[in-house]
């Protein structure tokens, strides 16, 4: 089966969007028999992928599409139930690979929710207008502000520990003490409670912002809807319209307008080149919005963010990515000075956040990246980041000696969007990551701001791991593929999430780290999906049956 | 130096002339190899040698001879000929088409597997290099010196591969193989047993006949490897070795032929006096560089060698020859162990893990012949006195017996008595003493010294006193 993330409001099965001026409304209305795959049906407002991926074409869309709505209401068209979370039958059915990148995905939407809220002037409000039950609370977990019908009967529970013998898979764990400042204690009891916690007593733990009397719910959610939108600093106008990405896909090739896959299958590997913009960008932010989806930047985000998506759920055996660029680093440094230099500019701000959540995608992707740095590359500026989010970079030294003549050999640029406004989920750039604790290597490195580096002082500055010429260069990249097919796929993606995120624990990095390990480890476990695992049990009317050894 | 100058300098069969990589890569390496020669090569000062080089792999190109400076010397890099569609023989692999290219996936363990190899080439050089001023004749000289060059030869050979096939980390493996240096104190050979100066010729002879008969086994279970350049590699080795151990074999002869015909002469075991070496003095060299060439063998299991085994990357000895699976997943074999009552015993372990026993075993086979010979020679001058291999178990440093102490016959010491006895079956300092006090340098056409007979033929069909060597 493949799975197609390529999606349109006008072919949404379980979600309504509606905009009301400044005020959007996503009502979450799941299609019982619309689950991607044959064998549950979706209840209770419970989710799975496809439920997921409109989620996320929703929240895309109001970001491009509307820069009027400066508040967004998430709730539910069904009565008294807002969300039930995952489906169940759907988890326990699914295997551990289809489970790891479902969360993976969820979890990204999320993070992307908090993103607008945080960075767009577009607040999330969580108008829980029934029972929340663990993903669905989590749903409310990722908005700004929660509210919950006070009816005595509608709640907010994280029950997976006790009904399913598994975690909350979507950022609750983390968002409840560290986001929400819930008391640990409090969130323990709260954690092991399947029937969950409602009105002024989840005020009172901060499980919620505030309970509403259903007498009041419908003008209270409006008011402070309302309330929330007035904040905004978006402007009213129209937006860009997101158009269907043109893709062509085969089984040996995925291709865009400007980037390009070619699967192959036999090394275990995909090789990805990313196409510079073909022109000099526009001379304004007017310019910019007149191009609107066309820009180059937004296009190749798209363009990446629907690969990665793709190439993450439809090719896991392919554990090994090659990420090259091709074109004139000149114009890419020009569309980022455009998009920098705009930066109050609303649909500028959200091109360079989008990439910044796409190039995050990427950073806990688990598949091996290697950056392979050629004559006639771009690696500059925005398009740097891919090679300093690979786990390791090979710089070609000099030129191919049977390369088109009148080529130069190629070169990596540090830009100013290396400096800041594309931040990994530790909240530092890729270059502060990589040198963290060395202080004199990042000064050293973004002091070569806007200067072509070839191999020699790429390498010297740490931009890049190796720098073979030409008599070596195509030996030592197919050594370096052919080894990393053949370690232990599971052990890499272990290795290469340690390496990747040096420095501070944020939120994100806790949710991707800490939650998301010990979850695979629980799913992978007897308790939770052994024959007589808690997971496999539930719904069958019989007691889920423990090893009781703490491991 | 142009392509040309390559072929022409650098012997080879490996289409040098068109193999940038390889240029490039020798271009840097050549000069320091030579360095190398110079400073850490024979000492003894030379014109010229009668040396046979290697020109092609045909019967005729490896045979080429005359008389050249070792300078100049043209190190060749030959692999056997190519058999079209060779299928690997052993392993997981087995019956796929071998390699022409080194898999990602076993880069580091073929690497390691060659570096190990190709330290041992240079460091017999190194430890034999002071051997020249006490040559026992121009014969002995000039085979001393034609193992010498072709140990730097197979040195050649191991760097080709890892110039060719492993990229800059080769090249960096290949500049270590000249920097690390036999004895050295801070950058020594890998292998213990190559940081040993050779100090006298009997002690040359009995290397020659039992360290680089290891040498060939290991180069034989190289010369399985699925990686075809590799096993081409080492089979055009062997060929050099065997004429390394021919030096041994008939070096060990000639002096055990002198000592039986002075024993015979003057009635006596006790023919120090009259300038040669005793045969119990023979023995317990021969004991010494026997155990320690069984050490060199390894543990008695060893899951790196199950591992090799199974990846294609080593095989056994005469792999083809056997009539198993040639897979092992279901074998076993009994390995040498020392019980829980702390006897000498066997026991049982997957064949797998059990290949060092099983290579050590086919070795000890192999020196067994030599002992024959030997043996003969002192049958034919009337003697009853026999040479013997000692017990596996006797002076082990390596593997189960390490711990233990036992005689020539096997039967178990306590340390203190073997502190006690070693003076009985391995060399002590008067013996030590006594044959060097032998080692003076027979440097005129035609001379021998006293402790050894002549041979019975020269080389390449050239008489004894041919002028196999002219000094400097």
């Amino acid at each position: 089966m493949q799975v197609e993330f390529r999606t349109h409001p006008s072919r949404y099965r379980h979600w309504r969007l509606s905009i009301d001026g400044p005020i959007a409304t996503v009502a979450m209305d799941v299609d019982e028999h619309g689950g991607l795959v044959p064998g549950y049906e979706l209840m209770l407002n419970s989710y799975d992928l496809a439920v997921d991926i409109e989620l996320y074409d929703a929240v895309q869309r109001l970001r491009f599409e509307h820069p009027e709505v400066g508040a967004v209401v998430m709730t539910s068209a069904k009565e008294r139930i807002f969300s039930s979370g995952a489906n169940i039958r759907m988890l326990a059915a699914a295997p551990h690979t289809w489970k790891v990148n479902f969360c993976k995905f969820t979890n990204e939407t999320r993070n992307g929710i908090e993103d607008a809220s945080a960075h767009s002037g577009q607040t999330w409000i969580a108008a829980v207008n029934g029972t929340a039950s663990g993903g669905g609370y989590e749903l409310a977990l990722a908005c700004e502000h929660i509210m919950l019908v006070d009816d005595r009967s509608s709640m907010v529970s994280l029950p997976e520990l006790p009904l399913l013998g598994v975690l909350p898979g979507t950022g609750g764990l983390t968002r409840l003490v560290d986001k929400r400042h819930v008391r640990r204690d409090l969130a323990d009891y709260f954690t092991t409670k399947a029937d969950g916690v409602g009105g002024r007593r989840a005020v009172a733990w901060r499980l919620i912002d505030e309970a509403v009397p259903r007498t009041q719910w419908a003008s209270t959610v409006d008011a402070r809807a309302a309330q929330l939108a007035a904040r905004s600093a978006r402007p009213a106008g129209a937006g860009i319209e997101l158009a269907e990405l043109e893709k062509t896909r085969t089984d040996d090739t995925i291709a865009y307008r400007h980037v390009r896959a070619v699967l192959d299958h036999d090394r275990g590997c995909a090789e990805i080149t990313v196409s510079g913009p073909a022109c000099a960008p526009p001379a304004d932010a007017a310019g910019l919005h007149e191009q609107g989806v066309a820009f180059w930047t937004l296009a190749m985000t798209r363009e990446l963010d629907d690969l990665i998506l793709d190439l993450r759920t439809n090719e896991t055996e392919l554990g090994t990515w090659l990420l090259r660029t091709s074109g004139d680093p000149a114009l890419v440094l020009a569309h980022d000075a455009l998009l920098l230099d705009n930066g109050a500019d609303w649909l500028s701000n959200e091109i360079m956040l989008y990439l910044k959540r796409t190039l995050k995608r990427l950073d806990v992707t688990s598949r091996s990246i290697l950056a392979l740095i050629e004559p006639g590359s771009c690696f500059a500026g925005s398009l740097l980041e891919l090679a300093l989010a690979a786990d390791r970079s090979y710089h070609l030294f000099g030129l191919f000696e049977d390369g088109p003549a009148g080529t130069s050999p190629a070169a990596v640029t540090v830009g100013p969007m290396n400096l800041g406004a594309l931040p990994m989920g530790n909240d530092l750039t890729r270059l502060q990551t990589r040198f963290f604790g060395d202080p004199e290597a990042l000064a050293a490195a973004e002091a070569a701001v806007d200067m072509p580096l070839e191999a020699e002082a790429a390498e010297r500055l740490g931009l890049v791991t190796f720098t073979p010429d030409d008599i070596d260069w195509a030996e030592e990249v197919r050594i370096a593929v052919e080894e990393r097919a053949s370690f232990s796929p599971d052990a890499l993606t272990g290795m290469e999430a340690n390496y990747r995120f040096a420095g501070p624990e944020t939120i994100e990095t806790k949710i991707f780290g800490r939650l998301s390990a010990w979850q695979n480890w629980i799913f992978h476990r007897p308790n939770a999906s052994g024959p007589d695992g808690a997971l496999r049990k539930f719904g069958t009317g019989q007691r889920a049956d423990f090893d009781r050894r703490r491991v | 130096m142009t392509a040309g100058d390559y072929s022409e300098r650098i012997p080879n069969n490996v289409d040098l002339r068109e193999d940038r990589r390889l240029q490039r890569a020798l271009e840097s390496w050549q000069p320091n190899f030579l360095d190398w020669w110079q400073f850490m090569g024979p000492t003894l000062p030379t014109r010229d040698v009668y040396l046979r080089t290697a020109i092609n792999v045909g019967r005729e190109g490896w045979a080429h001879f005359g008389h050249v400076a070792m300078r100049d010397y043209r190190w060749g890099i030959f692999l056997a000929d190519r058999k079209p569609d060779r299928r690997i023989g052993f392993g997981q692999h087995k019956g796929e088409p071998a390699w022409q290219k080194v898999p990602g996936e076993y880069r580091a363990e073929l690497q390691r597997l060659i570096v190990i190899q190709g330290d041992t080439e240079p460091a017999s050089v190194e430890q034999q290099r002071n051997l020249g001023a006490t040559a026992p004749s121009l014969y002995d000289l000039r085979n001393l010196f034609q193992v010498n060059v072709e140990e730097g030869r197979h040195l050649w050979a191991m760097v080709y591969l890892l110039h060719a096939y492993f990229g800059r980390q080769g090249r960096e493996e290949a500049d270590e193989l000249l920097r690390r240096n036999s004895g050295s104190e801070e950058s020594p050979r890998i292998l213990g047993a190559f940081n040993e100066e050779t100090p006298d010729w009997l002690s040359f002879f009995m290397f020659t006949y039992f360290t680089d008969r290891d040498g060939k086994y290991q180069l034989g279970t190289l010369k399985e490897s699925a990686f075809d350049p590799l096993s081409r590699t080492c089979e055009f080795m062997l060929k050099e070795e065997a004429h390394h151990m021919f030096v041994g074999t008939t070096g060990i002869d000639r002096i055990v032929e002198r000592t039986a015909q002075l024993m015979v002469e003057n009635d006596t075991d006790d023919v120090g006096p009259y300038g040669a070496i005793p045969l119990r003095t023979i023995q317990k060299y021969l004991n010494f560089h026997y155990s320690v060439s069984l050490d060199l063998f390894g543990s008695e299991t060893s899951t790196n060698v199950a591992n090799y085994f199974t990846a294609g990357l080593k095989g056994r000895w005469s792999e083809e020859r056997r009539s198993d699976d040639h897979r092992l997943t279901n074998d076993s074999i009994m390995v040498d162990t020392v019980t829980d009552e702390g006897q000498i015993g066997y026991t049982e372990v997957a064949a797998l893990v059990g290949l060092n026993t099983d290579l050590r075993r086919e070795y000890i086979g192999d020196c067994q012949i030599g002992l024959q010979r030997w043996n003969r020679i002192l049958a034919e001058a009337g003697l009853p006195q026999r040479l013997q291999l000692p017990h596996i178990a006797f002076n082990r440093r390596v593997g189960t017996f390490a711990g233990i102490e036992s005689t020539p016959d096997g039967q178990l010491l306590s340390t203190e008595e073997w502190q006690r006895r070693m003076g009985e079956w391995l060399p002590t300092d008067v013996d030590k003493t006594h044959v060097r006090s032998l080692m003076r340098p027979v440097h005129e056409r035609g001379k021998i010294a006293a402790w050894i007979a002549p041979p019975r033929q020269g080389i390449n069909g050239k008489p004894f006193d041919y002028d196999f060597v002219h000094l400097a």
